[in-house]
This record gives C-alpha cells, structure tokens and sequence, in this order.
C-alpha cells in the first residue's frame, strides 16, 4: 500500500529509459503538447515504480540494515530476508518470482498526479510446475486512486513462491 | 496515428525489436527507475551462488515494458484501456527481443471503437518470454 506516490517527469523519464522506449511523449513537453494526449504522460508500466513509495517494500535495501544481497559474503545478511516480496534464497532453493501482470487504465497518468494506492487479497491457488516443482501463485489487486480520489489505474498482479530454481531449456 | 476501425481486420500483425542484447546496465538501470533492488535481477553473485540460477535475469516487468513500447507505438498515445502479460520464460542478459501483436477483434462499445490484441514476446530463439492481450481504443 502506497499513501503518497508523486508522479514527476524526470521519474517518467528515468523510466522510459529503462524500457528503451524513444517517445518523446515520456520526456519532451513541447512535442508532447502536439499529441492528442496534449502533454506528457507515463509508460504503460510506469506505476509499477510506485515501489519506490512503499515504506516497507522488501525488495530495496534499507538504510542502516541488514541486506540479502552480496557484499562481503555472497549473501550479505545472515538474517533471512524481508517475508513478503522476497526471494527465499539460500541451500539452491526456490525463489519468490513475478508470474503475471494486468493493468486497466482508466486515465493514463501525468506529471503532477500525486496517487494512492488501495491493496486488496485476491486468489491463492498451487500447482505442481515441470521446471521449478511446487508452485504456489497468489494473486492479489492494487486500485490507483488519483488527487481527486478518482480510479485511474486497476492492477492484478499474480506472484508464484517456487520449491527449487526454474530449470532452463 | 491512431488505429481505424476502417482498415484493421482479424489477424492483422504487427511486430518491433524491442531489445537487442540486453545488456546488464540496461537491467540495473530498470531496477534503479522501478524500485525493485531484487539482487536477482543484478547482483550475480548472489544469484549464481546463493539463488542456484545461472545468470541475473531480467526483470519480469522490464519484459513487459520493452513489450509495451511496441504496444504503445503501434496503438498510439494514451489509448491503451487494458495490457497485461503472463512471463513465460525468464529473459537473460545479451537476449533479443521480438514482441507481436495479433488483431483478436475489433468491437464497438457505446459508440466508442476498440481493438483486442494478443500479444507475445520471443526471445532471439524464438522461446516465447512474455504471452498477454491488450485493448486499445481505435477511429472509427
């Protein structure tokens, strides 16, 4: 859950980059205002960045703590790493992964939006995978609400916890 | 440059390199824009050692940016009203990628015109990485 997500156009930017796409609609507002959205608005993907704004999101290291990843050691904490979103490293076993990802746009977002964002359980259910052994998926849904209070983007997002690493081939 | 209902039909395709080679900066520099720091998407020690892959990997949701900006140029801008994707395979560094998009069905719906689309995003030996579906809103 995110109680305060700014959306800037250097952020929309930055990603844009990260997914190679050259729009000028994610970064030049001159060309931007020509479109028929009339200015700058985000990547499709875009609102997944609202991890940024989570206060305990699992999956960014943490001032002053303990991280999983490598320093010294090839796992940097002895402790076993954040519950939720992370991977269950350690001794080749499974890892928590992404499986799928659903988005309904009601408005595309703006710089200038300042969005909330409403977490809601969805489904859980287990499989038993070819590649990876146990899988068990649970879905769960976040609403994007805007300044306003309106819905601008729904999203289902489906995690899997696998029993060993996905074999390849 | 928006789509018109006029002049698409059922199976027209559309297709873009979305990626080629992708290179581990590229999946750092998604992990720094996104938020999402898991060190098996840039930290191979961890990964190859603690994680038991062979590899970092990419960022499922890298995959479906990159197939996103196919999406968004073949559909135009701000008129996506659904996208989304199941990550079928995981993407590795150095990996091309080709994402395709499908005409399902172009439907109209309180006056307004819309096109269902399948996606799918292959790698460079054709493994398919990304599987989805999108609407977008289209001209008349």
């Amino acid at each position: 859950m995110v109680d305060r997500f700014p959306v800037e156009a250097g952020h929309i930017l930055l990603f844009a980059r990260a997914v190679g796409d050259k729009n000028p609609i994610y970064y030049d507002e001159d060309a931007a205002k020509k479109t028929e959205p009339g200015g700058i608005i985000a990547p499709p993907t875009f609102v997944q960045a609202s991890a940024q704004f989570e206060p305990n999101y699992g999956l960014r290291p943490k001032i002053g703590e303990r991280w999983h990843g490598s320093g010294k050691t090839p796992s940097g904490s002895n402790a076993e790493p954040p519950a939720e979103q992370a991977p269950r490293g350690g001794g080749g076993g499974g890892s928590g992964l992404h499986a799928e990802q659903h988005y309904e746009y009601h408005r595309h977002l703006k710089p200038g939006d300042v969005l909330h964002s409403v977490n809601k359980p969805g489904k859980t259910w287990e499989a038993e995978g070819r590649r990876a052994g146990k899988l068990k998926f649970s879905e769960s849904i976040t609403e994007y609400y805007d300044q306003n209070n309106n819905l601008v983007i729904t999203a289902r997002s489906v995690g899997v916890q696998t029993e060993r690493p996905v074999a390849q081939g | 440059m928006a789509l018109k209902a006029s002049q698409l039909k059922v199976g027209d395709k559309h297709e873009a390199v979305v990626v080629r080679e992708l290179s581990r900066t590229q999946i750092v520099q998604y992990a720094g824009a996104s938020g999402d720091y898991n060190p098996l998407h840039t930290d191979e020690v961890f990964t190859t050692q603690v994680a038991g892959y062979p590899s970092i990997f990419a960022h499922g949701m890298l995959s479906m940016g990159l197939t996103g900006t196919m999406l968004t140029n073949y559909v135009g801008d701000g008129r996506l009203t659904k996208f989304g994707v199941r990550f079928v395979s995981q993407v590795f560094p150095g990996d091309t990628l080709t994402a395709k998009a499908e005409v399902e069905a172009i439907r109209s719906e309180g006056g307004q015109h819309f096109v269902d689309l399948k996606l799918s995003t292959v790698n460079q030996d054709g493994k398919e990485v990304v599987q989805g579906s999108a609407s977008a809103r289209i001209d008349p």
